[in-house]
């Protein structure tokens, strides 16, 4: 297992030095250059002054020697400077990935556990009234757009009951410290993290009862009740075991999602994530710190999927060494 | 065994199950009554869609939600097991009556160790604390026969081999020492030696533990190796019941003896040697598989042929016949040019078939031709009958409509009704659907044939029409046949010759009637030996 972690660890080096330099090359094809944008949002269209805001930011060198230097300060952990925001890159991602990860992971927690939970509900009531409910439901959320719930979720829960925060990640001003924040923000949080929760859960719903329905068909379930074993203990222990094998695929390849995948949520509740840091950086075409974003979620991704790989190795011991 | 000591251990008395409304029956099991005794193998034999699946499941309280019990009764000591609740049927399965299934490979749950779900059958039940219940594990290991008990109780079923699977199902029956074991064509899936094995395994333990086995079988062979007494099912109905000795050696009932006709003798017929124009010439055939590896590993290699050589004369059937994975159907795929070769040559007629590429590749095709194993899986389910006859002939240039002129002729000539033509696969039974599937291949009017496994899955009745149209169409067409199977009664019945493959060798190529006589290789005797029913055929 560790060499296996190890090598899976080499390759991603390789693969992640892939992603940077391609990542680098695209978007220098974008036609214009930040020199030029931030010239023009100064107001200034001077000659001399492009040229100095391009030899500031290294701009006027050859390609190669900036992704030389981009190489040689990425080796570094330094992402570069975004010169519209005034900051390092890296400070402005680290202010909003763990945000971005509370609001996804919480979310991605949530489905995953909601979906299979309601989907084995549903695999054992197949054809009921409850397995119909269940999928209907998460179809709901699944197909109406995640926007409409959120606003609705926030007219409800929100501007009506007053239960809950619509906006924001905690309270400003307000010099909460300690518990007091963790709940404050954890009071923040429910809501977001529901909604997109929510939305992720269908999909989990959907494959854990239609594959604990063909599990459940299989020869070694007969065998389970040949031997006597309770209806619970078949299902836990047999069924939903097994079932669970594509579900372990689906939720890997959502977790790489979970560092740009909530642009939406985000920005309907004033969430101060990632998934907004890269839009408006989109926007504004700030390319430093798109790059940044780009790198760290390429890296997400790959932690995730070696993740994905442990734990598939962990439930399915078939799976040699691969 | 003395009539006075016979204890019954479970009385079947007129059990109906009912299958539901629309079935091409109203009972799947219609009056069905039965004593499983103490100390005896009683053994229930039937082709497909007899029944003899569901008296065993019925035994279990396992049926199909479809399929209800309307009469009968099943008595177990003192209770009727087709009256008890749901609570009861759980405290009898596993401890009072136990079960052992046809597949080994998926009857075993694959992410759990061995000794886990041996282990379970106990705590199914409450019994013994953890640590007591893996030793039992340990222990059941050893008395079936499992190389190093302690190491394989750790290990996942897919570690082990399909004999060793189905051992560890036995020694999970035989776990609570039940007084019944129930055996669903618990060998059937398994090569001849290790049936062999299994059949002893069980004939050994349950002599042991004077258990009252249920012996479910469509094979005679195996029934003349293990069976005291004989219980013959056709749709659902006892055809036929008795001693072993006198059901095998003097039938009464026409069906029975329809049945042990249709079983193939180990005496190949007198066939003249065939010498005429070679049709197939295989020479130095090699391909070797390699699985795994990477930059990090060292890939494991299996070979599936090595050094294979052989010739088909026109008009002669030469058969392959091994274990599973000795490499038959790898030949079989090289011959067809399926898979490329490591190395070696197929010639075909005139024809050097390794050297062609593309379009000369793609006409040569059709002089050389399948039958697959599965008829439910070799047919498109979504094609007519016609056009799956057609289709071939069209791909290389016949027009429509005298392709579907020959498709009906075809039908005709394997058998079939001309109405075939419009339906779909589905409507077919499993020998219908291997005669569509034979059809097919000849539409090409080809010059050899391939038939992988083309009869195993099928009832030994329908088993010995099929092998009667490919001999007849054979001599009528002058065909060339590679007939690839595990099952050496068929291959006895069919080929002129036969060749022995073991780990992707031929370890002995002779006339069908040499090699029964007089096999010369050791593997080549064990293989003889391991065949089920050999005694009955002796006496």
């Amino acid at each position: 297992m560790v060499s296996f972690v190890a090598r899976r660890i080499a390759k991603g080096i390789v693969v992640l030095l892939a992603i940077v330099v391609l990542n680098f090359f695209l978007i220098r094809l974008a036609p214009g250059d930040p020199a030029l944008v931030m010239a023009g949002e100064a107001g200034a269209g001077d000659e001399a002054f492009i040229a100095q805001l391009r030899e500031k930011f290294a701009l006027d060198q050859p390609l190669p020697s900036q992704l030389a230097a981009y190489l040689g300060s990425m080796a570094r952990l330094d992402l570069g400077y975004s010169v519209r925001q005034q900051m390092p890159v890296a400070t402005l991602i680290g202010e909003r990935l763990p945000a971005t990860l509370l609001l996804t992971g919480s979310a991605f927690a949530i489905s995953l556990s909601l979906g299979v939970l309601l989907g084995a509900l549903a695999a054992r009531r197949a054809g009921t009234l409850a397995d119909t409910a269940i999928t209907g439901v998460a179809l709901l959320f699944y197909a109406t757009p995640l926007f409409w719930v959120s606003l609705m979720a926030i007219l409800l829960f929100s501007v009506r009951l007053d239960w809950l925060p619509s906006f924001g990640f905690e309270t400003v001003g307000a010099g909460y410290a300690g518990l007091t924040r963790v709940l404050d923000i954890a009071h923040h949080l429910v809501l977001p993290a529901l909604t997109l929760g929510l939305f992720f859960m269908a999909v989990y719903v959907r494959m854990t009862r239609s594959s604990m329905l063909e599990v459940s068909r299989l020869d070694f379930v007969k065998t389970a009740r040949a031997k006597g074993l309770t209806e619970g203990v078949i299902q836990r222990r047999h069924v939903l075991r097994n079932a669970l094998l594509p579900v372990v695929t689906l939720a890997g390849l959502q977790a790489g999602t979970l560092v740009g995948g909530a642009v939406l949520t985000e920005t309907v509740f004033a969430w101060p994530g990632i998934g907004r840091l890269m839009y408006d950086a989109l926007l504004q075409r700030d390319y430093n710190l798109l790059l940044g974003v780009f790198v760290v979620s390429s890296a997400m991704v790959l932690v995730f999927n070696l993740v994905t790989d442990v734990v598939y190795r962990a439930v399915d011991p078939r799976i040699e060494v691969a | 065994m003395d009539a006075d000591t016979k204890r019954v251990a479970v009385a079947v008395r007129a059990l109906s199950l009912a299958l539901p409304e629309g079935g091409d029956r109203a009972n799947a099991v219609d009056g069905v009554s039965f004593d499983l005794v103490a100390g005896e193998i009683l053994c229930l034999v039937g082709e497909s869609g007899s029944g003899k699946s569901m008296c065993a499941h019925a035994l279990m309280g396992l049926l199909p939600k479809a399929v209800r019990p309307v009469g009968g009764t099943i008595r177990l000591g003192e209770t009727d097991l087709l009256a008890q609740g749901d609570a009861a049927w759980r405290d009898t399965r596993g401890r009072r009556i136990a079960m052992i299934f046809q597949e080994p490979m998926t009857a075993l749950n694959p992410l759990m160790r061995i000794g886990d779900q041996i282990a379970e059958m106990f705590e199914a039940h409450g019994m013994l604390t953890p640590r007591e219940r893996r030793e039992r594990a340990v222990a059941l290991a050893g008395e079936v026969g499992l190389p190093n008990p302690e190491l394989i109780v750790r290990s996942y079923p897919h570690q082990l081999s399909g004999g060793q699977r189905q051992r560890a199902m036995i020694a999970m029956a035989l776990a609570l020492e039940p007084a019944v074991l129930v055996a669903d064509e618990p060998t059937t899936a398994l090569d001849v030696t290790t049936q062999a094995q299994i059949l002893a395994l069980i004939r050994d333990l349950q002599t042991r533990r004077n258990m009252a086995v249920l012996f479910i079988t469509h094979d005679f062979g195996v029934v003349a190796e293990i069976a005291d007494r004989v219980l013959v099912l056709r749709h659902g109905r006892v055809v036929e019941e008795g001693p072993a000795a006198a059901v095998l050696g003097r039938p009464q009932a026409a069906y029975t003896k329809t049945l042990l006709a249709a079983v193939p003798t180990m005496d190949p017929p007198a066939r003249p040697p065939l010498a005429g124009p070679k049709a197939v010439e295989v020479v130095g055939l090699t391909k070797t598989y390699v699985t795994g590896g990477g930059l990090f590993r060292t890939p494991r290699r299996t070979a599936a042929a090595r050094d294979v050589g052989f010739t088909l004369h026109r008009g002669e059937t030469l058969g392959l016949v091994g274990e599973s994975g000795s490499g038959k159907s790898s030949v079989a795929r090289l011959v067809m040019r399926l898979i490329e070769p490591d190395a070696g040559r197929v010639r075909l007629g005139d024809t050097d078939l390794t050297g062609l590429t593309g379009e000369a590749l793609r006409q040569a095709r059709s002089r050389i031709q399948m039958v697959f194993q599965d008829p439910f899986a070799s047919l498109n389910p979504r094609r007519s009958v016609g056009r799956i006859i057609a289709d071939g002939p069209v791909a290389h240039g016949v027009p429509p409509a005298e392709a579907m002129e020959r498709a009906r002729r075809l039908l005709a000539l394997v058998g079939l009704d001309e109405k075939a033509l419009e339906r779909f696969p589905h409507e077919f039974s499993g020998g219908q659907r291997q005669r569509i599937g034979i059809a097919r291949a000849l539409a090409l009017e080809p010059e050899v044939l391939v038939a992988d496994e083309a009869v195993s899955a099928l009832d030994v009745s329908v088993q010995a029409q099929v092998l009667a149209l490919l001999e007849d169409l054979k001599a009528r067409l002058g065909l060339s046949m590679l007939f690839i199977t595990h099952d050496l009664r068929v291959a006895a019945q069919i080929c002129d010759r036969i060749a022995v493959m073991r780990q992707g060798e031929i370890v002995e190529l002779k006339t069908a009637g040499a090699l029964f006589a007089n096999p010369e290789h050791p593997y080549t005797r064990a293989l003889l030996d391991a065949v089920p029913g050999r005694v009955r055929q002796a006496a």
